[in-house]
């Protein structure tokens, strides 16, 4: 076990290198010069070359990528005194602020659309998936599995701003969002949150809902699941124990690593909510580009998959023993 | 968001019963689905689509208004361009806010976008995919160990962030070519661990042993015994593959770094309705509709492609 979580950390580490090392290779290789941006309308050669200095854009790539990654561990300072402490992931010339304070702000209100958003979706599909698989062929079933279709294939953005539409401007059930803190209007914060939670969950929830059922259908069908019945076991304790707990366990990982992914900002959502989170901070960069904070969320988000899938497989193997070998072959 | 992850819905030992499927297995799909009504209609709309794709310029001449032609008169300048009426016969889906361009052509033109690129990034993913998921399955060993690596690599990032940040750090010139090459290389893995792991256990057959033993060669062997074997699969996949990358494109173009205005895309469309859903709800529930329908006919399609080449199978 031991020599497994020391292989599963070491790969992660690599990962997350590689994923640092290419991020930064793209942006450096096919991005605008962001000296010209700054530099701006009056701008003379002198004054780009300057910049690149102060910058250190002038420094061959490695030197650069050395640069960023002594940022990431040990913090660096900027030209003009701006210091930059230890997670160091750049700094915004557009916005003049540290890249780290800005995604520190708005990871808290990120987190509470996915932790919400996932408490829903679980939930969802778990329940959906249980009602098709116990009344599998038969009318509920059927009903679910057209939801699910339908859950599928709209898009997140269209179902946002239908969902809008309908309940805010059209029945009115919910005001229109506005930003407020929690401890100003606890009411209004929870109703702002209602549509995003479930835009995300209902995306996620039908393929929940699918993978439920077909994991309580195979799993019925198992040996162990005829040997308890056959034993005389009462029917719940069958379930309990010998269904569902093989069933749901893949479940509960698949959302792991789905959350893990949302923490990385979900960005369309945020978007057309409003919601001031990671995501939007995301969005909104593209349309300034703002690369470094680009480029940052890119790896917090790629931190957040690759810990959270390590996460899970470690919990994973430590329930199932069989994944062990599977893995490491 | 969803990327590709419907490839993730067949499980990678669904193939052991499949493998072995006769030729005519294309034409005798295709006849059992037609006599399928939902089935039927989901292709019937795809292919509508389509048609509206190939003959846009055509249909845009009989509705009498181009996707880039600004109508004044259509919209109340001194309301801040709210269209003047819905469903009209001179616009035969109303107009867009602001600009008075004709919804319908714009929806036929964006058909070309959504289908073009979801097209060739289906093509090339899957040409990536079964490619290196052979050459994983079949020589094992050495080259196996370096794609799985890369594939594993390729699947940790997050794909849909990443193509972010790749296509808003290149020129916007050629958006639809970067845009099918982008999500085709964040895109094969998911076909080539599923053809990897058949080709490693097709490998194992009787019949390939045979082939082997009558002198064949490696590239006989590969195309004529183990290719066709893999064609169920690769059909399956290529149906659930497509709407995947049609909700990846509209959803890239609704951020703003997929399709470049003012060539119009269906997600595209949507993101510029944002500002107006309260308003003109028609400005998206029109390119909405039309999109999540015609990703809801690939999927039903897919999923009863599957049923008929694969009845056991069950997820």
């Amino acid at each position: 076990m031991t020599r497994y979580v020391v292989n599963r950390l070491a790969g992660m580490v690599l990962v997350l290198f590689l994923v640092c090392l290419f991020t930064y290779m793209v942006f450096f290789l096919l991005s605008p010069d962001p000296a010209v941006q700054i530099c701006g309308k009056n701008c003379t050669p002198e004054r780009i070359d300057q910049i690149r200095a102060n910058l250190g854009l002038d420094e061959p790539f490695v030197t650069q990528f050395l640069n960023f990654l002594r940022g990431l561990f040990i913090g660096r300072e900027y030209e003009g005194g701006i210091n930059c402490p230890a997670p160091c992931l750049g700094y915004s010339f557009q916005t003049s602020q540290v890249v780290t304070d800005m995604i520190v702000q708005r990871l808290p209100v990120t987190a509470v659309v996915a932790v919400g958003a996932a408490v829903l979706w679980l939930l969802m599909g778990v329940v959906g998936g249980l009602i098709s698989a116990v009344q599998e062929g038969k009318f509920a079933d059927r009903f679910i599995a057209g939801l699910t279709l339908g859950g599928m294939s709209v898009p997140n953005y269209v179902l946002a701003l239908a969902l809008q539409y309908v309940f805010v401007v059209w029945l009115q059930w919910l005001p229109f969002p506005q930003a407020v803190p929690f401890a100003d209007d606890p009411v209004q914060w929870f109703l702002n949150f209602i549509l995003p939670w479930s835009v995300l969950a209902i995306g996620y929830a039908s393929s929940y809902t699918r993978l439920t059922r077909a994991n309580v259908i195979d799993t019925l069908d198992e040996n162990f699941v005829r040997t308890a019945r056959a034993k005389g076991l009462r029917p719940d304790l069958v379930w309990r124990r010998h269904a569902l707990r093989p069933a749901l366990t893949p479940i509960v990982t698949i959302a792991g690593m789905d959350f893990a992914g949302l923490l990385g900002g979900a960005l369309i959502t945020e978007t057309v909510f409003g919601i001031n989170g990671v995501g939007k901070l995301a969005a909104d960069s593209i349309t300034k580009n703002d690369q470094p904070v680009i480029m940052a969320v890119t790896l917090l988000a790629a931190f957040f998959v690759v810990v959270g899938n390590m996460v899970v497989d470690l919990l994973y193997s430590a329930i199932d023993p069989r994944v062990r070998v599977g893995v490491s072959a | 968001m969803t990327i590709p992850t419907t490839g993730l819905t067949v499980p990678a030992d669904s193939g052991q019963e499949t493998a072995g499927t006769t030729p005519q297995l294309r034409a005798s799909v295709l006849r059992t689905l037609l006599r399928d009504p939902v089935a039927a209609a989901c292709l019937a709309y795809i292919v509508l689509v389509l048609m509206m794709a190939a003959f846009a310029p055509l249909i845009v001449k009989v509705s009498g208004w181009d996707p880039y032609e600004f109508d004044q008169s259509a919209i109340d300048a001194n309301m801040g361009g709210i269209p003047l009426g819905g469903f009209s016969g001179s616009h035969w889906l109303g107009v867009e806010p602001g600009t008075g361009r004709d919804i319908f052509a714009r929806i036929v033109y964006g058909a070309r976008a959504s289908m073009l690129i979801a097209i060739s990034a289906t093509v090339l993913t899957t040409l990536l995919g079964v490619v290196f998921g052979l050459l994983a399955g079949y020589f094992g060993g050495r080259t196996d160990m370096v794609i799985s690596r890369v594939m594993e690599f390729l699947m940790a990032f997050p794909a849909l962030i990443f193509m972010i940040a790749v296509l808003s750090a290149l020129p916007a010139d050629d958006r639809q070519y970067l845009l099918v090459v982008v999500i085709s290389v964040f895109g094969w893995p998911y076909l080539a661990r599923i053809v990897r792991g058949q080709t490693m256990s097709l490998k194992q057959r009787e019949f390939v042993e045979a082939a082997v033993a009558s002198g064949a060669s490696r590239s006989t062997v590969v195309f004529t015994e183990i290719l066709p074997n893999l064609r169920s699969t690769i059909l399956v996949m290529v149906t659930l593959a497509v709407p995947g990358y049609i909700g990846t494109e509209a959803g890239l173009s609704f951020l703003g770094v997929g399709v470049v205005p003012p060539t119009p895309s269906w997600g595209q469309m949507i993101a510029s309705s944002v500002n107006w859903y309260s308003v003109v709800p028609l400005y998206f529930v029109v390119p909405g509709t039309f999109l999540a329908l015609l990703v809801l006919s690939f999927m039903v399609l897919g999923d009863r492609v599957r049923s008929v080449v694969d009845p056991k199978g069950r997820s």
